[in-house]
């Protein structure tokens, strides 16, 4: 089979879509990502497909086994994905999924910033349609305050790489930003500057750092229920392998991460939608991959994709699961949910696998891949990184290990009893859920694709290991358990939990008040005084300028006269400028005042500017 | 826990809009997993001592001093989770709105 690039097999091939119908249409859909990655296998490793453009040598696909990682479990996210939504019939739907999940692998596997640049633009706009598809009121609210905040991350990488180039003699390499090793502050200005900064803060809004994140708990909740399972994979993992690739071993990164895997979680607990619960779970995850990155040895890298790559099964999984309870229900809310495993038992069992394997639970994926950065992170001695990632990880089980299941399929009985998944989502979900297992069961398979070896002391089936994780997630499962039974736990409420965004949407809101408000006004005495107010007041000027400037003065002095008022003499002087005023008003303009007179004025009018503009 | 009153029309799906979704159907309502809430309980526990218990069994390879501990995993899970419940509690109080806070 002759090479060609994935991403425009998807891309281009999703074109075709809407041409097809029915069962043809549904075989085409499945078959294009098996095609996409029949060509990726026949694609020699190494850079090709370089193509000239604004005056450079672009590459559009750089192979290596780095991209290769992300390349393959975008594959298969891709075609899980086209499985779950087989169902769908809307085109707009199907044709940016396909679209959204081919730019996905061309940012990856870009040769080149400029690429890199094109690609990441698509995921945007090919994205979007996944959230406008629901076709409702809030949706398209959230969709736009999603692409809103994507096309700032576009243009911050643009302008970012533009400096970049500029400050390297036009380098556009799709190669490490940083000194090789680890440990380098993005404020070192050795080798960064505002250019590099500018690519790391467009990375940061796709990667969902801490106060840059709510595009994801905004958008991805109010997606359909197929589009979020899109969603989910793609856009964050590629910021991931952006940061893996361009800036690994930046301690800044470590901190964040950190953030990342911490904060979140606290919203987890409350939030009542449960696929912004599993927002948070995702912000979480790439905390911990970020952290890996941040750390930047060869095993913290290997357990960022590691887990990046898990992560991708198993939160898909998750959203799934959520996205067949939204579908049969038309809810999401915990608070309206629960009882379900009785109608939905394979979903529920496909939740719990899932719950496992975000929860790292042995046996299952997360187990063999976050183990790797927490190694990482203890072997280059950072103590409490180490313990929030700990603490993080036994609030993964907290949230996504219970909550998820235990809200939607256990707890009370919400009364609703739909029909079990469609058979096309629960076979997606039956091959994620084994894919979870495989992974979890067989490290192996993911190790040997990694591009680092795996140390022998980071290798995940040792007795400490086991039963230290075991220990972990048990004990922070009975904690949950004794909050129930105690009824001191929150429970799950109707409510809007206000986050990072609350500043910028209070913000943008209060600059729309002053826009219809007070900036208004201003306009309005600004309009009236040009078109209404000056011009009157000139005209009735010219009519007699002599005339006019006596009555103002005389209307002036009067004014203080007015103190007197009563005086027969005063009085008398009122009632003369009243006169004044109303012949003035009958003057006709031009009849009392000649040419010569204009002409007079106009020659004083050009000696001032003279004087003015000589002096 | 308050929980929202149990519908009882059938519920129009926005995503499924042929079938809507049925409610509370007859017969019987208990499966395993309602019958046995409290074995299930029990087993937790059970569990969690066995768990803890293996840590007298096996040779630790620490990289910091407190792993070294007895139970530390356990008991670190155990205090991560109540302090988190705890303090997302505290952060309701913060940060919790009525939903229709973006609307008005």
């Amino acid at each position: 089979m002759p090479s060609f690039p994935p991403a425009l097999v998807l891309s281009l091939g999703a074109l075709l879509i809407p041409f097809l119908r029915g069962p043809l249409r549904k075989l085409y859909l499945l078959a294009l990502p098996i095609v996409s990655f029949a060509a990726l296998l026949a694609t020699p490793q190494g850079s090709s497909f370089d193509y000239e453009a604004f005056g450079h040598t672009l590459t559009l696909m750089q192979v290596d086994k780095t991209s290769l990682l992300f390349g393959y479990v975008f594959h298969f996210a891709a075609f899980v994905g086209v499985l779950y939504a087989l169902h769908v019939k809307d085109t707009t739907q199907q044709v940016s999924a396909v679209i959204y999940a081919g730019m996905a692998l061309g940012a990856v596997f870009a040769g080149d910033l400029i690429t890199f640049w094109l690609f990441w633009e698509g995921l945007a706009f090919s994205s979007v349609f996944l959230i406008l598809a629901r076709r409702q009121a809030d949706s398209n609210r959230a969709a736009m305050h999603y692409l809103l905040v994507q096309i700032v991350s576009g243009l911050l990488l643009l302008v970012g790489i533009a400096l970049y180039m500029h400050g390297h003699d036009g380098a556009t390499a799709m190669a490490r930003l940083t000194p090789s090793g680890s440990g380098h502050s993005i404020f070192n200005l050795d080798w960064a500057g505002p250019g590099v900064w500018l690519i790391f803060l467009g990375l940061g809004i796709k990667c969902a750092w801490p106060l840059l994140h709510s595009w994801v708990t905004v958008g991805y909740p109010a997606a359909t229920a197929t589009g979020a399972v899109f969603l989910s994979a793609f856009t964050t993992k590629c910021a991931v392998y952006a940061l893996v690739r361009l800036f690994p071993g930046t301690e800044e990164l470590i901190w964040i991460g950190v953030g990342m895997a911490g904060f979140p979680i606290f919203y987890a607990v409350i939030e009542n939608d449960l696929r912004r619960v599993l927002c948070y779970s995702m912000i979480n995850q790439i905390g911990f991959m970020v952290v890996g990155v941040g750390i930047g040895t060869e095993l913290a890298l290997n357990g960022a994709m590691a887990h990046a790559f898990c992560d991708i099964i198993f939160k898909g999984l998750l959203f799934m699961t959520m996205g067949a309870v939204l579908f049969r229900t038309g809810r999401m809310n915990g608070s309206d949910l629960g009882g379900l495993h009785r109608t939905m038992p394979w979903t529920a069992a496909f939740c719990a696998i899932g719950a496992a394997s975000i929860s790292a639970f042995p046996l299952f994926s997360a187990f063999i891949s976050k183990s790797l950065i927490m190694i990482a992170a203890a072997r280059e001695g950072y103590h409490l990184v180490w313990l929030v990632l700990l603490f993080a990880a036994a609030g993964v089980l907290e949230h996504a290990g219970i909550k998820i299941p235990f809200f939607a399929f256990f707890a009370h009985d919400s009364g609703l009893r739909p029909k079990e998944a469609p058979r096309n989502m629960l076979a997606a979900m039956a091959i994620s859920g084994l894919a979870c297992i495989g992974l979890g069961s067989f490290p192996d398979l993911l190790y040997r694709h990694l591009p680092y070896a795996i140390p022998d002391y980071a290798l995940p089936y040792t007795w400490p290991h086991v039963i230290q994780q075991t220990q972990l997630l048990v004990w922070s499962a009975l904690a949950v358990g004794t909050l129930m039974l105690l009824r001191f736990y929150p429970p799950e409420l109707r409510s809007v939990n206000l986050d990072a965004d609350w500043w910028y949407r209070k913000a943008t809101r209060a600059f729309v008040a002053f826009g219809q408000g007070p900036l208004m006004r201003i306009f309005g005495w600004l309009s009236k005084a040009v078109h209404e107010t000056i011009p009157t007041g000139l005209r009735y000027f010219a009519r007699n300028p002599g005339g006019a400037v006596r009555l103002a003065f005389d209307r002036v002095a009067l004014g203080w006269a007015g103190l007197f008022r009563g005086m027969p003499a005063v009085d008398a002087a009122q009632e003369r400028l009243r006169e004044d005023q109303a012949r003035f008003a009958e003057t006709t303009p031009g009849a009392a005042w000649p040419i010569s007179t204009t002409v007079l004025y106009t020659a004083v009018v050009f000696l001032v500017f003279l004087l003015v503009v000589l002096a | 826990m308050s929980h929202p009153p149990v519908p009882t029309e059938p519920i129009f799906n926005p995503e499924d809009p042929e079938v809507p979704v049925p409610v509370r159907g007859t017969g019987d309502h208990g499966t395993w997993f309602t019958r046995h809430v409290r074995g299930i309980i029990i087993g937790l526990y059970v569990t969690a001592f066995v768990v803890l218990m293996l840590d007298l069994f096996y040779a630790k390879h620490s990289y910091f001093s407190e792993e070294d501990w007895f139970g530390f995993y356990g008991f670190y899970g155990f205090v991560g989770c109540v302090t988190l419940v705890l303090l997302a509690k505290l952060l309701r109080k913060a940060v919790m709105r009525s939903e229709d806070y973006w609307d008005a």
